[in-house]
């Protein structure tokens, strides 16, 4: 059963057309929303894709969170529908409060353009299952606000539930909690590069999978994420349902 | 007239939270030896938004750069801000 995957299209959007890509390679049938749409189309997932969207001003990410499909995309969140952001999608998502924490402005003060490892904390999640637990994952990074930030207390409690998916880690795999380590490019506190609601369905994602997809790409470790996308996707067409998934913490 | 309505100009001064690491300001800080200045600390690098409001009075007025202030223009997660009236608006004057 091929699944319908929504990817939002801003002005400024420039990962949507790798995204699109990236979903097809693992069988969903992604389909394109405009943000001045206000109905996604009975999709059964959204990707918000990288890009500088509305320019970044101000802040990156703040004014896409004002447009109609974001409102659309909030209420399709708030029914329990999954969403993933991957890069300028997670501060989109940042800025609309629909994950926690946000992204600041790179330690460096650089535009980070590289290849960095990433490893999952765990795979009891919608956006983790069939990724391999702790083992070094390559793909590409390419932001200038990808620190993430969140006080003491929310970190504490976002381990505590299982909502860090993604960590930078060494070649090792062992996550680069010091932010100066140069495997954690952005300086993210306790190396976060990923992190979900405490509802489980609406996830952030610095790193670009869709542009490691693909052995011709130079990596296909980002396929098992968009495969668990599509997985998870089918499971909610399939039941026909709108509750979120939670998580399973062990 | 009661129903006049008058034109006011505002700044809103967005800054990092205090204990919020400000990459712009070290960097900022860490070039100032270049220019052989070597007693200064503390630089925060934030942001200004200037706009005029047309509103029946100035608490009206406010009202509205408050709420953009908190929704937009600033992050409170992460950013501190200060409304700053600046008075009526320069080329305004009162409208019917």
């Amino acid at each position: 059963m091929t699944v319908r995957i929504g990817v939002v299209v801003f002005p400024g959007s420039n990962c949507d057309a790798d995204t699109l890509h990236g979903l097809r390679v693992v069988g969903a049938e992604p389909v394109e929303l405009w943000h001045e749409q206000a109905d996604l189309g009975g999709v059964a997932a959204v990707v918000l894709p990288g890009g500088f969207a509305y320019g970044d001003y101000l802040r990156a990410g703040v004014i896409a969170r004002f447009s109609p499909v974001m409102r659309a995309v909030s209420a399709f969140a708030a029914e329990g529908g999954l969403v993933l952001g991957i890069c300028n999608g997670f501060q989109v998502l940042a800025e609309a409060g629909l994950v926690p924490g946000a992204l600041l402005r790179n330690r460096s003060v650089r535009f980070a353009g590289r290849e960095v490892m990433i490893a999952a904390d765990h795979d009891r999640s919608a956006f983790t299952r069939g990724v391999p637990v702790g083992r070094p994952l390559r793909m590409p990074i390419a932001h200038g606000e990808g620190c993430y930030y969140a006080d003491d207390a929310t970190l504490d409690e976002l381990e505590r539930s299982g909502q860090v998916l993604f960590r930078y880690v060494d070649a090792a795999g062992r996550p680069a909690s010091d932010p100066a380590d140069r495997a954690n490019p952005n300086g993210s506190l306790r190396a976060i590069a990923g992190v979900m609601n405490r509802a489980g369905n609406v996830a952030g994602l610095m790193p670009h999978p869709e542009r490691a997809s693909e052995a011709i790409l130079g990596s296909a470790d980002g396929r098992p994420i968009l495969q668990a996308l599509v997985d998870s996707a089918r499971e909610h067409a399939a039941a026909g349902r709108r509750h979120a998934p939670g998580i399973a913490v062990a | 007239m009661s129903d006049a309505v008058r034109d006011f100009r505002f700044a809103v001064n967005v800054t990092p939270r205090e204990g919020i690491l400000d990459p712009q300001g070290r960097a900022v800080e860490q070039s100032l030896p270049h220019l052989d200045v070597h007693n200064v600390s503390g630089v925060r690098v934030g942001r200004r938004v200037e706009l005029t409001v047309s509103a029946a009075d100035e608490a009206a007025a406010r009202a509205v750069v408050e709420r953009l202030a908190h929704e937009l223009f600033s992050n409170p997660l992460i950013e501190a801000f200060e409304v700053v009236a600046l008075g009526p608006a320069a080329a305004a004057g009162v409208r019917a």
